[in-house]
């Protein structure tokens, strides 16, 4: 961890609060990843992983706090930034060939999508054969099977060439072994194109296997706020640097990968522990903390049973 | 296990050639039943009117399509034919194109939604019968009047039903599409209008039924020629054998325009039956 913030990378995120009525979500994330990166991010359920990726993607607006995508205050969504549901990536009324120009025809002014529309079609089936799936362009979605449909809906948002790829938990709907042949392609692609990658996983090996860096986001830690007044929301509880391996899935049977992934788990997700926000294992070097006075004080509520047990 | 019901219970599998036979079944029972009335009843008293034979209603329709009316010079059933599909399609096409785009533009943009929920809302749930007189008053008792019934009945259910479809894409889409460099234009154009269009032909076969009582009721209180028109005015002679095959014709043309509309969904938009 630094205590300088590191501006000058691709993405950069201070202070970010994201809060639905009453109930924080997001509770003062900062984050800051370089260009290249294939950052996973880990959590429970419903602790707002979906959240910080439309944050970044602009869906969404952040509460409070910056976001900054190669030095600019991000918009709304646009093609700087690339996009891959677990569902709805791609348009049912278009043929699989379609799908993947559409983009190009979007930002192709008319008299060129005509003049050009041979380039523009090779150019797709280009990113087709890049997926492996050149054979299948005049299929329409509903015809593909789920991995398939999810290695067109990355050829699409690979043909704008974005500064950067957000996913969300995009092979969630898919069999063990395909999802396995969908994890290595993916490295593949991210090694060619030279991609930077932000993926949102419930899974923790898929995250700790693909990853160059993992970030843990949990609202399982603890504080010196005070816990009757404040809500409070989910933080980057862990960040660490991962070891570019080989792509064989081999390693995932390594007790080195084991032991990270225990560790993790119980990091984000154990209720009983929780660490305190100024001792987060937060060991990436662009990994950085903004924390108010009040988050810093030692635990409120930790302090108060202290107390009651002294007098008892 | 013991032998598959063919018939009875939730576990039912009729055949292929018994679900034909029981589709028939209840025509052939109305049919009879028809038939037999009126073959008692004619017994009874030859000139009756209400249950005419079949030979009786051949004669009248023979009388209706084949035969020039002296008086106008043309063949009544295809005149009146013409008119009322004229005033029909006019009236369902122009509701269905502008419900299309007041429903897209509601459902995409909040603005629109705000603008146009309400007042769209309040103007659904008039009475479209109700709001006759007005429209034969301002209108006349012409074309205009009939059309504008039967596009004003048509349009807020078209509307209302194409907001909601638009609004149920998912949102991931829209913002796909943003991300892929469409401008907000392009979004209408080329994702939500394309995704809208198997859901308005749809809704258009559902607004078929309405269409017809319109047409019907105007055609009734003020016309000079329609099918609506030819069975109220025969009803002053009790010419039921006019008026059954009438009644059965307009139920035909019905049943064929839902049949069109249907398999142009079934042929053009596949992707869309596939997803249902
Ligand atoms: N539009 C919304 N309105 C209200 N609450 C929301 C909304 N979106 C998400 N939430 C809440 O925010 C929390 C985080 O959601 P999400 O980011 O989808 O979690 P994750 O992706 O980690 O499973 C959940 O408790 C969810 O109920
Ligand atoms: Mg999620």
């Amino acid at each position: 961890m630094t205590n300088k913030i590191p501006h000058n990378n691709l993405l950069l995120m201070t202070d970010v609060y994201k809060a639905y009525g009453e109930k924080v979500v997001l509770d003062n994330i900062d984050l800051s990843v370089a260009a290249g990166e294939l950052c996973t991010v880990v959590g429970p359920s419903g602790c707002g992983k979906s959240t910080l990726l439309r944050l970044i993607l602009g869906q969404e607006r952040a509460t409070r706090g910056e976001i900054y995508v190669d030095g600019n205050p991000v918009g709304y969504p646009d093609p700087q930034r690339g996009i891959v549901y677990q569902k709805y990536s791609l348009f049912p009324h278009l043929s699989v060939l379609e799908n993947v120009m559409l983009g190009k025809n979007f930002t192709t002014g008319l008299p060129d999508r005509i003049l050009h529309r041979k380039r523009i079609q090779e150019e797709a089936v280009y990113y087709l054969e890049k997926v492996d799936l050149a054979e299948h362009y005049q299929k329409y979605p509903h015809e593909l099977s789920g991995g398939m449909q999810q290695r067109v809906a990355i050829a699409q948002a690979l043909i704008m060439k974005p500064r950067i790829i957000l996913m969300d938990e995009p092979f969630g709907a898919l069999d063990p072994g395909t999802r396995e042949r969908m994890q290595v392609f993916v490295l593949q692609l991210w090694e060619e194109f030279d991609m930077t990658v932000f993926f949102v996983t419930h899974d923790l090996e898929e995250a700790v296997y693909l990853g160059t860096r993992i970030l843990v986001l949990s609202q399982y830690y603890s504080d010196g706020r005070d816990e009757e007044t404040c809500s409070r929301g989910a933080k980057i509880v862990a960040d660490y640097p991962l070891a570019r391996r080989a792509e064989s899935t081999m390693v995932k049977a390594t007790s080195e990968f084991g032991d990270l992934i225990q560790t993790i788990r119980r990091e984000g997700f154990d209720p009983d522990y929780r660490q305190h926000v100024t001792d987060f294992d937060l060991k990436h070097p662009d990994a950085f903390q903004t924390l108010t006075e009040e988050e810093m004080r030692p635990n409120h509520v930790a302090a108060n049973t202290d107390r009651h047990s002294k007098t008892e | 296990m013991g032998k598959i019901p063919r018939f009875w219970g939730v576990h039912a599998e009729p055949t292929k050639l018994l679900r034909l036979i029981l589709a028939l079944l209840p025509f052939a029972v109305i049919v009879t039943a028809y038939l037999i009335a009126s073959h008692v009843r004619l017994e009874a008293n030859p000139s009756d009117k209400l249950t005419p034979s079949v030979s009786k209603m051949v004669e009248a329709v023979g009388e209706m399509a084949l035969t020039k009316d002296k008086r106008t010079g043309r063949y009544l059933m295809l005149a009146d034919t013409l008119s009322s599909l004229r005033r029909i399609v006019i009236g369902l096409g122009a509701a269905a194109i502008v419900g299309l785009f007041l429903g897209m533009t509601m459902g995409l943009f909040p603005g629109m939604n705000s603008t146009l929920h309400p007042v769209v809302r309040f103007l659904s749930i008039i009475p479209p019968l109700a709001i006759l007189p007005i429209l034969f008053i301002v209108f006349g008792v012409g074309e205009v009047g009939k059309i504008v019934l039967i596009f004003i009945g048509s349009l807020f259910v078209i509307t209302r039903d194409i907001h909601e479809e638009t609004r149920q894409l998912p949102r991931e889409q829209i913002v796909k599409a943003l991300t892929l460099g469409a401008s907000q234009f392009q979004v209408l154009w080329q994702v939500v209008l394309p995704q809208i269009m198997p859901r308005l032909l749809i809704t258009v076969r559902l607004c078929l039924g309405g269409a017809w009582l319109f047409l019907i009721a105007s055609e009734a209180i003020a016309s000079t020629d329609g099918l609506g028109y030819r069975i109220f005015l025969v009803r002053r002679y009790l010419a039921m054998d006019i008026i059954i095959p009438y009644v059965l014709w307009i139920t035909l043309i019905g049943l064929l325009m839902d049949t069109a509309l249907r398999l142009v969904v079934n042929w053009k938009y596949r992707w869309y039956v596939a997803s249902q």
